[in-house]
């Protein structure tokens, strides 16, 4: 008995269960509104576009955990432009996949270095420095894409949507890579030097970390990750879209700081991005279900996110 | 001349290069008129840029105030149109309601991107529900304001110096004011000589909620009629006016005349792109460019100025 209360508050202390809780409970609710009826297929839908949001939301992550200041908001464009180059070069070709995969991280690699290069060798805060090669990579996006319309590969197309037991691949594959970057952030000496330097810069600095690589190398990861995603994104929605990224801007966001990673740098995390993208889908799916028009549905999806975060506040150590 | 000087003047020569190239450009943009048009949309822009300086000097971020301005439009639109008394009331709402959140956010020691980024969609929704399509009528009184033709000088300016002058004074001057940016420099230090943290952050934000409420206003008053998302551009804009206008996310280091010069560089950059006839395809890359070009030029003036 005592052995499971302290194990309970030592979950509750994790500063990711509350995004878990938050998602289980508006599935509760989902389930019990719908009458049980659509609680699997509202689990893979979860599982499958919540794949999308922690994909973006992991390179987001490692930015902030960089410190104030440091966030990427340049993802929509580049997810767009990823996409764009992929699906034309591709042209429907399946032969064509890998070398459109390839340039489509090679997008993202460009626009990581480049951010990067705005910050560091330009001294712009990355903000700025972010939304304005945003404003550059959309623009190259529209010249490159003109307005058509190509499909993607069918076999591309059907790739995200396949599962395995009922279970999407893309969920499984992101699950993976989060794992792997939960390691990565925990256990390296890259990670810690990330949280290291989120924590105080000049401590890590003096400490022997080589502070703008580490740095250069969590702005290309969120950039290629976000290349991944645009990449995955419009095979699955059956081409390119100029808009296709618009969402992920503020999601990828929210996502980061719901699942418990600290705005101002210094503590990231990963598990907690899983439940706050389930949350978040989730949440929307209700909404829908319980048809309320867009303005209710918006306010509610503001007001359950900001007491979310005042819930969690009053869970955070006393300092 | 000193770094300094030359720093303090950087969003003013900036603003001159770009409105001298328009004037090269398109010369009959030199007359009344031709002012009036290039710089009316600057008025609500600078105001919105003017709430994002508030919070900034608090060391926040506002990720909320473009949907905040399309809903005080929708607002007076509709609520103050047809029933003033309403409308007044609902837009006091809105600046208290800015007003609490600051206090929250202090209380809870929250982020402040997370909660406007929640508030965000709330004001979004709200706007939503009152104008579901496009549309409403700005009132008679607004729309005349905005339209004004005083002699000599054209309504746009004379707003943009009155607007900046009262945030200079009220925040550079007054002994309050540097209280307030005082928190944002150091807020222990502020709290130690006896100023209330909470008071300065609720200041700061429901003035940021009033000078949101004015922008919505203002904007209102020029198109004549609202939409919910017309304002959402402005919340990067109003960022990206506060830092080209000499502004820093921390330290409290703002600089209100700033804010008002980088919102209008930033619009007249817009237009000076169109003159230009650049290809529509590439006119949003070109104003990432154009910002880039400024804020590296700062870069280069701060770096003279540490070589001395």
């Amino acid at each position: 008995m005592n052995g499971a209360t302290s194990l309970a508050q030592r979950m509750l202390a994790k500063p990711w269960i509350w995004a878990y809780i938050a998602a289980a409970m508006v599935w509760l609710a989902s389930v019990v509104i719908t009458g049980g009826s659509a609680a699997p297929g509202l689990l893979t839908a979860a599982l499958t576009f919540g794949s999308f949001f922690t994909l973006v939301a992991i390179g987001q992550m490692f930015v902030i955990t960089l410190g104030p200041g440091n966030v990427d908001l340049s993802i929509p464009g580049t997810m767009v432009l990823a996409a764009t180059v992929a699906i034309k070069t591709m042209d429907g070709d399946a032969a064509m996949i890998p070398v459109g995969l390839a340039l489509a991280l090679l997008v993202g690699i460009a626009v990581g270095f480049f951010n990067f290069a705005l910050i560091r060798l330009l001294r712009i805060p990355p903000i700025i420095a972010t939304l304005s090669s945003s404003f550059i990579i959309l623009s190259v996006a529209i010249v490159w894409n003109r307005g058509l319309r190509i499909k993607p590969p069918e076999i591309l197309g059907d790739f995200p949507s396949a599962d395995v037991l009922g279970f999407p691949i893309i969920a499984l594959l992101v699950i993976g890579l989060a794992v792997i970057m939960h390691v990565m952030l925990t256990r390296t000496i890259y990670g810690r030097s990330v949280t290291a330097i989120g924590q105080n810069p000049r401590a890590a600095r003096l400490s022997g970390v080589n502070v703008e690589r580490v740095r250069l190398t969590a702005y290309v990861a969120c950039a290629l990750f976000a290349s991944l995603a645009g990449f995955l994104l419009a095979s699955f929605s059956g081409g390119a879209a100029l808009n296709m990224g618009d969402p992920y801007l503020l999601t990828s966001i929210a996502v980061v700081v719901i699942g418990g990673t600290s705005v101002a740098g210094g503590f990231g995390n990963v598990p907690g991005l899983w439940g706050a993208a389930l949350f978040l889908f989730l949440l929307a799916a209700m909404l829908n279900t319980l048809g309320f028009g867009e303005g209710v549905r918006q306010v509610l999806t503001g007001v359950i996110v900001i007491v979310v975060i005042v819930v969690a506040s009053f869970r955070r150590a006393p300092d | 001349m000193e770094p300094r000087v030359l720093r303090a003047l950087m969003p003013a020569l900036s603003l001159a290069v770009i409105l001298a190239a328009i004037f090269y450009l398109r010369p009959n943009t030199v007359s009344y008129f031709g002012l009036n048009l290039l710089l009316n949309l600057a008025v609500p822009l600078s105001l919105a840029t003017l709430a994002q300086m508030f919070i900034i000097t608090v060391n926040d971020l506002d990720l909320s105030i473009g949907a905040y301005v399309g809903l005080t439009a929708g607002i007076g639109a509709t609520l103050l149109q047809d029933t003033p008394v309403l409308g007044v009331a609902a837009l006091i709402g809105c600046v208290v309601a800015y007003g609490a959140l600051g206090a929250l956010i202090h209380w809870r020691r929250l982020p402040s991107i997370v909660v406007t980024l929640g508030m965000s969609f709330v004001w979004l929704g709200l706007a939503v529900i009152l104008l579901p399509t496009p549309g409403g009528t700005a009132p008679e009184w607004l729309r005349s304001l905005m339209t004004m033709k005083p002699e000599l000088i054209p309504f746009p300016i004379i707003a943009l110096v009155v607007v900046a002058g009262i945030a200079h004074v009220g925040l550079m001057w007054s002994p309050y004011g540097a209280v307030l940016r005082g928190v944002g420099g150091n807020a222990r230090a502020v709290q130690r000589a006896g100023w209330s943290l909470l008071k300065a952050k609720v200041t700061m934000y429901a003035l940021a909620g009033l000078a949101g409420a004015l922008a919505g206003l203002a904007l209102l008053g020029l198109s004549g009629a609202a939409d919910a998302r017309f304002a959402l551009p402005y919340t990067l804009l109003s960022i990206a006016g506060v830092i080209l206008g000499g502004g820093e996310f921390v330290g409290g280091r703002v600089s209100p005349i700033g804010a008002v010069i980088g919102a209008a560089t930033l619009l007249l950059a817009g237009s000076l792109l169109t003159f230009l006839k650049l290809p529509p395809d590439w006119q949003i890359g070109a104003q990432g460019a154009i910002l880039i070009i400024v804020l590296a030029l700062r870069v280069l003036v701060d770096r003279g100025g540490r070589r001395r």
